[in-house]
């Protein structure tokens, strides 16, 4: 007896409340050359991950000197920062906080305020910013108060009205009671860039985006990474699991529920207000509507892509998600993200084995008929631009008539949709059979309509992407398997 | 004074708007206990149906049919377009995720929300959409009308208020007087019991959507009669609504309404009398009072948790 409670690893050491913490650890792992693998890469230390990936993050400005690639990797970093805050919440609490982004715009605003001529306060940043984080804590226990029991539907449409009531008292608060506090739907300019010992830290550098910024971040990233990691270890960290999978278990056991709750809450907002001073700091102005939905859905994208609950997860989520973005801004760019994207799509279904071929084959083909068809009946039919240009093989596969007529981007697109959704339901042979035309009206969509309009089409993408994921894979790529307690 | 009859009138428009969307959130909320995200942005699609179908019949300067047709059409065409587009959400995006934990069909919900929002925006742009009423037959909505002290009711207002008024009789009548009605409070009342005793469910939880979301689309029309539309009001629709469905007491179909009309006149009489601006605060302080207070709302049941 004495003994198994001396070696918790060799057998269930039931009541030890070690045991019941690891139990994402002890799923079983793959047989094969595979699996020795998953096992020596499980022994790395996660400190050495965190090195290792700090190191590589810090060798980007060195591939590449361009203003835009660093911006997009110190957005990448933010957004990272941002999906770490919002799993503490998400993923391990177990909570749906809407109003997530509301604490990174205070973080902002409140940088903003402390930190430019708007007030004439120039706090120096190792004041004003933990002063932020401590701001953005009680703020998020505040809010989290009201609703007591704080269940999933209740806390959710509070915080999403309080997502509301953040733009409004932003937008509105040029004139709030005769005084200009926040600059209205204008935004606060001239923002102090991050300033301590009488030295600041330059945004510009010879008019390129400043390098300095990024490692910056990229140190931020680290202590937050290792903070909130250490919490997660924690006798509070390990309580909130125990929430996360049963609140009335966990409340029956003695655990402090609501407590733990706003814990939760405090540690996301703060997290996020702590990111929001880095984006006023960088940017040199705020403004009401970047705190909003959109970049709430993006932020949940990346948590849920990346598995929540994981924060080596909610990271990978972030570093896909983000450059991915960016990508389907450019329609060039677009273009390849979209034809490798169905291309492995195909492969996933399939695997490597004939029917892939088959259905390659039949799309490519398929595609060649019609585009020679369409051109035979009318030129006009093939006669349009590429958006973004598009040479090769393709110009002669997607149909792109010089002139689309109002009707054509409706019905198409909600006839891909249809499509797309009757396939799930039908049988796997006339599944096959209906994939290859369903392939081409995608390509087809995709050159015509999507890629005429980045700003929506790439949010939808993101809606679709978090939805099937909901759907086919809710734990995301490296969240831990949930276990179902009956 | 006669500020005070506009403002009411104002109210009551707006409120019944209000009570049709709570409608559709408390009435799935009642049998999936499901917080439908995606009600608002049906809302918007219904407005948009509306408008494409204003235009077949000629659009409101020329139509082909005569007027109350016209409305009538208009409005039933929303409808009809809401009810498929919410059976086909239900269908793909929430009942995959039935038996998932409660967080996943609402993050599924937020991702349809968004994908509808855009997808709208991708198909008809950005700009607002004007139903154009006044052309009407020159105004006639919009002059005629009800004379209440030195306030004229334009008849405009008084179709929207009272067609709001009978569509939730009707949904009165729905639930508590027929089968099907029957079949959604049980389920609604304790699901797997109602298995049991052999209601199709999911014939139900489809049955609930249709009703739910033709009633967003007819509220989405009656919206866009009055203001024009554009493809991203479905989010401020979509938690005005639920916060009405909370202040009447989720679940409740008597609450709904009462939560609608209130959020109606919290609304109208703070932009009235205090400040257009501050009417969010306003609601959402009526909210978090309701929260403290009484969380299960004005009609509805305090749940009773069963272990």
């Amino acid at each position: 007896m004495s003994e198994q409670l001396a070696q918790p690893e060799h057998g269930p050491a039931i009541g030890q409340d070690e045991w019941v913490a690891r139990h994402g650890q002890r799923r079983s792992l793959r047989g094969g050359p595979l699996g020795t693998l998953e096992t020596r890469l499980l022994r790395v230390p996660w400190w050495a991950w965190l090195v290792l990936f700090l190191a590589a993050m810090s060798l980007l400005p060195l591939f590449s000197s361009s203003g835009y690639v660093r911006r997009v990797g110190f957005d990448t970093v933010l957004y990272m920062l941002l999906a770490l805050g919002l799993n503490v919440v998400v993923g391990w609490g177990g909570l749906l906080d809407l109003g997530f982004v509301a604490f990174y715009g205070i973080g902002a605003y409140a940088y903003a305020m402390l930190d430019s001529d708007k007030f004439g306060i120039h706090l120096p940043s190792l004041v004003s910013v933990p002063l932020i984080v401590a701001l953005g804590a009680v703020v998020g226990l505040l809010l989290g108060l009201p609703s007591r029991r704080l269940s999933g539907d209740y806390l959710a449409i509070v915080t999403l009205f309080f997502l509301q009531l953040f733009q409004t008292l932003t937008t509105n608060g040029d004139n709030a009671f005769g005084h200009d506090l926040t600059g209205g739907p204008n935004g606060l300019l001239n923002i102090d860039p991050l300033h301590a010992f009488g030295h600041d830290l330059i945004v510009q550098h010879r008019g390129v985006f400043a390098v300095s910024y990024y490692y910056v971040a990229l140190v931020f990233f680290a202590l937050v990474f290792v903070a909130l990691r250490l919490v997660n270890h924690s006798r509070t960290g390990r309580a909130w699991r125990s929430l996360r999978e049963d609140p009335l278990a966990a409340e029956a056991m003695g655990m402090p529920v609501n407590w733990l709750k706003l814990m939760a809450f405090s540690f996301g907002a703060a997290t996020a207000a702590f990111t929001g001073t880095l984006f006023a700091a960088l940017n040199g102005s705020v403004f009401p509507l970047t705190f909003y939905f959109v970049l709430l859905i993006i932020v949940y994208t990346m948590v849920i892509l990346g598995g929540s609950g994981s924060m080596p997860g909610v990271v990978l989520g972030a570093l896909i998600v983000s450059p991915l973005l960016e990508l389907l801004r450019d329609p060039g760019k677009s273009r390849v993200v979209f034809y490798l994207a169905v291309l492995g799509g195909v492969v996933v279904a399939f695997r490597f084995s004939r029917k892939l071929g088959l259905v390659a084959a039949a799309t490519a083909a398929f595609g060649f008929v019609a585009h020679a068809v369409a051109g035979a009946v009318d030129d006009r039919w093939v006669a349009g631009e590429h958006a973004g240009g598009a040479g090769g093989a393709l110009a002669h596969w997607v149909i792109v008539p010089s002139h689309l007529a109002g009707w054509v981007p409706v019905v198409s697109y909600v006839g891909l949709i249809a499509v797309g959704l009757f396939l799930t339901l039908v049988p796997q042979r006339i599944r096959l059979v209906l994939l290859v035309p369903t392939l081409y009206l995608a390509a087809f969509v995709w050159e015509n309509v999507m890629l005429v309009y980045p700003e929506p089409a790439r949010y939808i993408v993101l809606g679709v992407i978090l939805i099937a994921l909901m759907i086919l894979r809710p734990n995301g790529l490296l969240g831990e398997k949930r276990v179902e307690i009956i | 004074m006669d500020t005070f009859i506009q403002l009411t009138v104002d109210a009551l428009t707006l409120g019944s708007i209000y009570a049709l969307i709570a409608l559709g959130y408390t009435l799935v909320y009642g049998v999936l206990k499901l917080l439908n995200f995606a009600h608002g942005d049906v809302f918007m699609v219904g407005s948009f149906i509306g408008f494409g179908v204003l235009q077949l019949l000629g659009g409101t300067s020329n139509p082909s049919v005569p007027i109350w047709l016209l409305l009538v059409l208009v409005t039933l065409a929303a409808m009809a377009g809401c009810a498929v587009l919410g059976v086909v959400i239900e269908r793909f995006a929430y009942r995959p995720l039935r038996d998932a934990p409660r967080i996943a069909p609402l993050i599924s919900a937020l991702g349809v929300s968004f994908f509808l929002a855009n997808s709208m925006q991708l198909l008809f742009g950005a700009e607002p959409r004007n139903y154009d009423t006044f052309s009407l037959s020159n105004g006639a909505l919009y002059l005629k009308g009800l004379d209440i002290g030195n306030v004229r009711v334009s008849l405009l207002r008084i179709i929207t208020i009272s067609s709001a008024f009978v569509l939730m009789i009707v949904l009165w009548f729905l639930v508590n007087r027929t089968r099907t009605g029957k079949a959604m409070r049980a389920t609604s009342f304790d699901r797997e019991a109602a298995a049991m005793m052999g209601i199709d469910i999911d014939r139900v939880i489809v049955f609930t959507f249709v009703l739910g979301s033709a009633l967003a689309g007819a509220a989405g029309v009656l919206f866009a009669l009055r203001v024009p539309t554009t493809v991203s009001i479905g989010f401020i629709a979509g938690l005005k609504g639920f916060t009405a469905a909370v202040i009447g007491g989720i679940g409740s179909i008597q609450g709904a309404m009462a939560g609608g009309l209130i959020l109606g006149f919290a609304e109208s009489y703070t932009q009235g009398y205090i400040s257009t601006k501050w009417s969010d605060l306003v609601v959402f302080s009526i909210l978090i009072a309701f929260m403290i207070f009484r969380p299960q709302g004005l009609l509805g049941r305090a749940e009773i948790r069963k272990v």
